[in-house]
């Protein structure tokens, strides 16, 4: 019962995750006075890519064609530890929320090495710039999470779900709203959105994650496009997760899991709402702005870690 | 086997292949050197073994030393590092035999030295007495000043290196050896045990800590006395800037973990803090220094600073949490520190080698003329892979366990903590993960710039994979990283023998568990094993799936509307550090010099543009010049009274003798 609870886990975040960015694009689209795609397009161009060719540059090497599969089991890897639907699991010893982010920071790390091996300028040109960002948001991740962790004594993602749960009180405290607007910055830079990215973009000055992938083609790239669809759902679905940990299931009972399932896809739909609304009326920051942006999340994370300990 | 006998043997083998690899030819020379540096490096894996596994061994020799007797006394710590060290020998000698083999820089006295290099590391560690530990000491250094000058006739750069680490380690040597005398002196003892025992007043207790802090920091490479480091490193033939940066510099950990945990048995807090900050600092600056570096060796180099920074700065947190008497932190970041300096040595080895390896190909250390290396020497790319990735603290690598650990220790004394372990910890926190963050970034550039896309010059395109020794010894150190990173668990029986022989930190096992990796007394658990068998799992059923449908093609990528690729338009080290140069602009002060060249028809032409970036240490910069000044002046005044009237020197001896006299008479 315990593995089921996993495998839904696993199956509605595979499923979910293209759709979420189809709502994205829809919001953003009916707020531009555009008609839109549709919901399902993302999915619609990934069968598609699905079945093409991939081409490899010439003079690149066996890390370009790794590259995608590395991030995608990376981003599966996570979709099967984190509690989304279910605190209890089978898997909840096996990776913790450094884990998790050391995780995240592979993909990222995999696909860096793909924009370099390509040789090309874009190539090196935002595996670069991806890092940096990548360098300055950990502190800010392993921060927040300290501030998390330190009051529930565990840096066990389940821990840190239920203690949310059994005490609202604790969610409402300084120290988790601080972590909240810190980590939020942070999964705004690691899913490469508005300020910090643009995912729609192809122009160099502006371009991080579209310069690493830009020689990625048919299969590859149908996986590149699944797995950053798959991290930003995951990253979105953390951050519900630990800040409004309602509706996760805490059993392994048919209805508590079928609770989770639909609160996670709420959760992550209302904040992808949330997220692509505010896009509309943002621009993207210079890219030397950027890591002050990351800065300031870092002093948040260090606000919220001495707020969970002078003001517990 | 009983440790003295493998003892015996490590010293019996590396005299053996000493003399045999001065008086052999050239060709048997590399095969001796190397064989014998391997026999000496599993002798020290048997008796570190041996130890960890609960024996014991003393012993003293009486006539051995001038003065004073010749004393060893092995416990778990000695045994922890003797194992550390042989284990990068045995690698380090499988290497030599290709490396040198190859008529790579192969000098009698390089290949002579090594194995009796090795074999004083390996007995530091185990000195039973202060003499012998001096003695031992300065033998290491020696060795180790002549293997970094091996190729002084090659490059002028080797010299200067020279003159740095020999200053720097004997100034090191001076301040341990006034720090271990006066413990001696007022012990009224130089054997460990009589220093042990001894009941010393506080003062004293924290001069002797700082003198010899400073003394073993200076080996270990903490800054700001980290200056040789980046210099010795990279101009030392590869397999010694493996056994040094791997193995030399920890046992600075260990005079730390012996004298500061041990022989004075813990001590006030501030002394703790105090190795906490300067660990913290080591390892920012390093890495800050590593992320921007362009010589491939000398990142490795930044690269020990901060991984030797990461563990002072777990030794640092656990004495703390040590004098504050919070034994299951302490034990849980004291064993942090110790695996991470296991997991170091392993990595840092692999590092080298490979660099070793694309040196001796290429003749290139510059990251900006490399690239390509992945499809010509495919065996080193891997294997240098498989280090960085560990290097870089990611999963699955085992670097990613000990710092977790690390952070775990940190944030679990939060709770109930007074207020300077309250401001400390979350700012170790955030040290700890910039660091991670940078290290990343270092070795994400490293890796991607200096083995993948096209090659950027002549050298690296023409490069070819090493011989097969020289592979075997990666394959090996990859192996036991591999192995280290997946059943980290497994080592927690071994680490609560070392924590055993410390008295404040004493707390049974601080890591447990089989697959998963649990702590002791918090709550905690993550297992390698599974999150490496999940990522594979992914990939093959990934990989599987591909199979079915279109094969792979390749073809041109997008010359942007040109067709004509050119490695010059990759991105090279220096491009690929640029923002995180520009971020860091403060604390790095880079120096650019861009040079453009007018035609010579029309001011409003350009014919070249030059541009050159150079990053300094600037602590150096600042910190050293006034002292080598001050040290000159002092020269030039002591110069004044040597004039070579004999008169004059009778006359300053009586004065001296005088002056003792009347200090004597004074104080007694």
């Amino acid at each position: 019962m315990r593995t089921l609870g996993v495998v839904l886990q696993v199956v509605l975040l595979i499923v979910l995750a293209p759709y979420l960015v189809g709502l994205m694009r829809q919001v953003r689209a009916v707020m531009e006075g555009r008609a839109g795609a549709g919901v399902g397009q993302p999915w619609r161009d990934l069968c598609k890519l699905f079945r093409k060719e991939p081409i490899s540059p010439a003079g690149s090497s066996w890390v370009f064609a790794a590259a995608p599969a590395v991030l995608v089991s990376t981003s599966l890897v996570i979709a099967a530890v984190g509690p989304f639907v279910a605190t209890v699991s089978p898997l909840d010893g096996v990776a913790d929320l450094f884990a998790v982010v050391a995780l995240l920071l592979l993909g990222t790390v995999a696909l860096a090495l793909a924009g370099l091996d390509t040789g090309t300028a874009f190539g090196g040109m935002g595996a670069s710039r991806e890092i940096t960002v990548a360098a300055l948001a950990e502190p800010t991740i392993l921060l927040a999470g300290f501030a998390l962790s330190a009051r529930v004594g565990s840096t066990n993602l389940a821990a840190i779900v239920e203690r949310g749960q059994q005490a609202p009180g604790a969610v409402l405290s300084p120290a988790w709203l601080l972590a909240a607007v810190a980590l939020a910055v942070v999964v705004i830079a690691e899913a490469g959105r508005l300020p910090v990215d643009n995912p729609s973009t192809h122009l160099e000055l502006t371009m991080i994650h579209e310069a690493m992938v830009l020689e990625y083609s048919g299969r590859d790239l149908a996986l590149v496009e699944f797995a950053s669809a798959l991290r930003l759902t995951v990253l979105l679905g953390l951050w519900s997760s630990l800040f409004l940990p309602w509706g996760v299931a805490t059993s392994v009972s048919p209805p508590a899991l079928l609770i989770g399932v639909v609160a996670f896809a709420v959760k992550v739909a209302v904040l992808g709402v949330v997220l692509a609304t505010g896009e509309v009326f943002m621009a993207k920051l210079r890219l030397f702005r950027v890591p002050e942006l990351l800065a300031g999340s870092f002093l948040f994370g260090l606000l919220a870690v001495s707020s969970s300990f002078f003001l517990a | 086997m009983t440790i003295g006998w493998a003892l015996l043997g490590v010293l019996v083998v590396a005299g053996l292949g000493a003399l045999g690899a001065f008086s052999c030819g050239p060709r048997r020379r590399a095969l001796i050197a190397g064989l014998s540096t391997l026999a000496v490096g599993a002798l020290g894996v048997a008796a570190g073994l041996l130890a960890l596994a609960g024996r014991t061994f003393s012993t003293t020799i009486p006539a051995l030393l001038p003065l004073s007797e010749a004393s060893i006394a092995v416990d778990a710590l000695s045994g922890v590092f003797c194992l550390l060290i042989g284990g990068v020998a045995v690698v380090a000698g499988i290497y030599c035999v290709g490396y040198f083999g190859a008529g790579h820089a192969g000098s009698r006295s390089a290949q002579g030295l090594l194995p009796l290099f090795v074999a004083a590391m390996i007995l530091v560690p185990v000195a039973g007495n202060v003499t012998t530990f001096l003695v031992l000491w300065e033998l290491m250094a020696l060795a180790s000043l002549a293997l970094v000058l091996a190729e002084h006739r090659l490059r002028p750069a080797v010299r200067e290196a020279g003159v740095w680490y020999g200053a720097m380690t004997h100034a090191g040597l001076v301040a341990i050896l006034l720090g271990l005398a006066l413990f001696a002196s007022k012990a009224g003892g130089e054997s460990f045990d009589a220093l042990r025992g001894a009941d010393l007043p506080e003062t004293s207790r924290s001069i002797i800590f700082i003198l010899t802090f400073v003394g073993f920091g200076s080996k270990a490479g903490l800054v700001p006395l980290h200056v040789w480091l980046p210099r010795a490193h990279p101009e030392a033939p590869s397999p010694v800037s493996a056994l040094m940066s791997a193995a030399m510099v920890k046992l600075g950990l260990y005079g730390v973990l012996r004298v500061g945990l041990d022989l004075l048995g813990g001590g006030p807090r501030w002394w703790w803090l105090l190795v906490l900050i300067v660990g913290g600092v080591s390892a920012l600056y390093g890495v800050l220094q590593a992320s921007v570096a362009v010589d491939l060796k000398r990142l490795l180099g930044y690269s020990t600073t901060e991984n030797l920074g990461l563990i002072f700065l777990g030794v640092g947190a656990g004495g703390m949490f040590a004098a504050g008497g919070n034994r299951t932190l302490a034990s849980l970041l004291m064993a942090a520190a110790v695996l991470h300096a296991l997991n170091h040595a392993g990595f840092k080895t692999l590092l080298f080698l490979g660099a070793g390896s694309v040196l001796r190909s290429t003749g290139v250390r510059d990251l900006d003329s490399l690239g390509g290396l992945v499809s010509r020497m495919p065996a080193t790319a891997a294997l240098f892979g498989v280090g960085a990735l560990a290097a870089a603290a990611l999963p699955p690598g085992n670097g990613f366990v000990s710092e977790w650990l690390l952070v775990q220790g940190l944030i679990h004394g939060l709770p109930g903590a007074d207020a300077v372990v309250a401001v400390a910890m979350p700012l170790a926190v955030g040290v700890v993960a910039l660091t991670a963050g940078l290290g990343v970034a270092t070795f994400v550039k490293a890796f991607g710039v200096g083995f993948l896309a096209r090659p950027r010059s002549e050298s690296a395109a023409s490069a070819t994979e090493s011989p097969r020794s020289m592979r075997a010894a990666m394959l090996l150190a990859a192996v036991v990283c591999v192995g280290l990173a997946v059943v980290p668990a497994a080592l927690g029986p071994m680490l609560a023998q070392v924590l055993g022989t410390l008295p404040t930190v004493r707390d049974g096992s601080p890591v447990r568990g089989g697959v998963t990796l649990r702590l002791t007394g918090i709550q905690g658990s993550m297992s390698p094993l599974l999150i490496l068998a999940g990522l594979l799992a992914v990939a093959l059923v990934v990989v599987a799936l591909a199979r079915r449908g279109l094969p792979r093609r390749t073809s041109l990528v997008w010359g942007c509307g040109g067709t004509r690729l050119d490695p010059r338009m990759e991105y090279t080290a220096t491009s690929f550090a640029e923002p995180l140069t520009r971020v860091f602009d403060d604390v790095l002060r880079p120096e650019n010099d861009v040079d453009v060249t007018h035609h010579a028809e029309s001011q409003y032409l350009i014919e070249s543009v030059q541009y050159r970036q150079r990053v300094d240490d600037r602590l150096e910069a600042a910190l050293y010049p006034p002292v080598l000044a001050a040290g000159n002046k002092l020269g030039v005044l002591i110069g004044r009274l040597q004039n070579g009237s004999t008169h004059r020197y009778l006359a300053l001896g009586l004065a001296g003798l005088i002056t003792v006299l009347v200090v004597v008479g004074l104080t007694a």
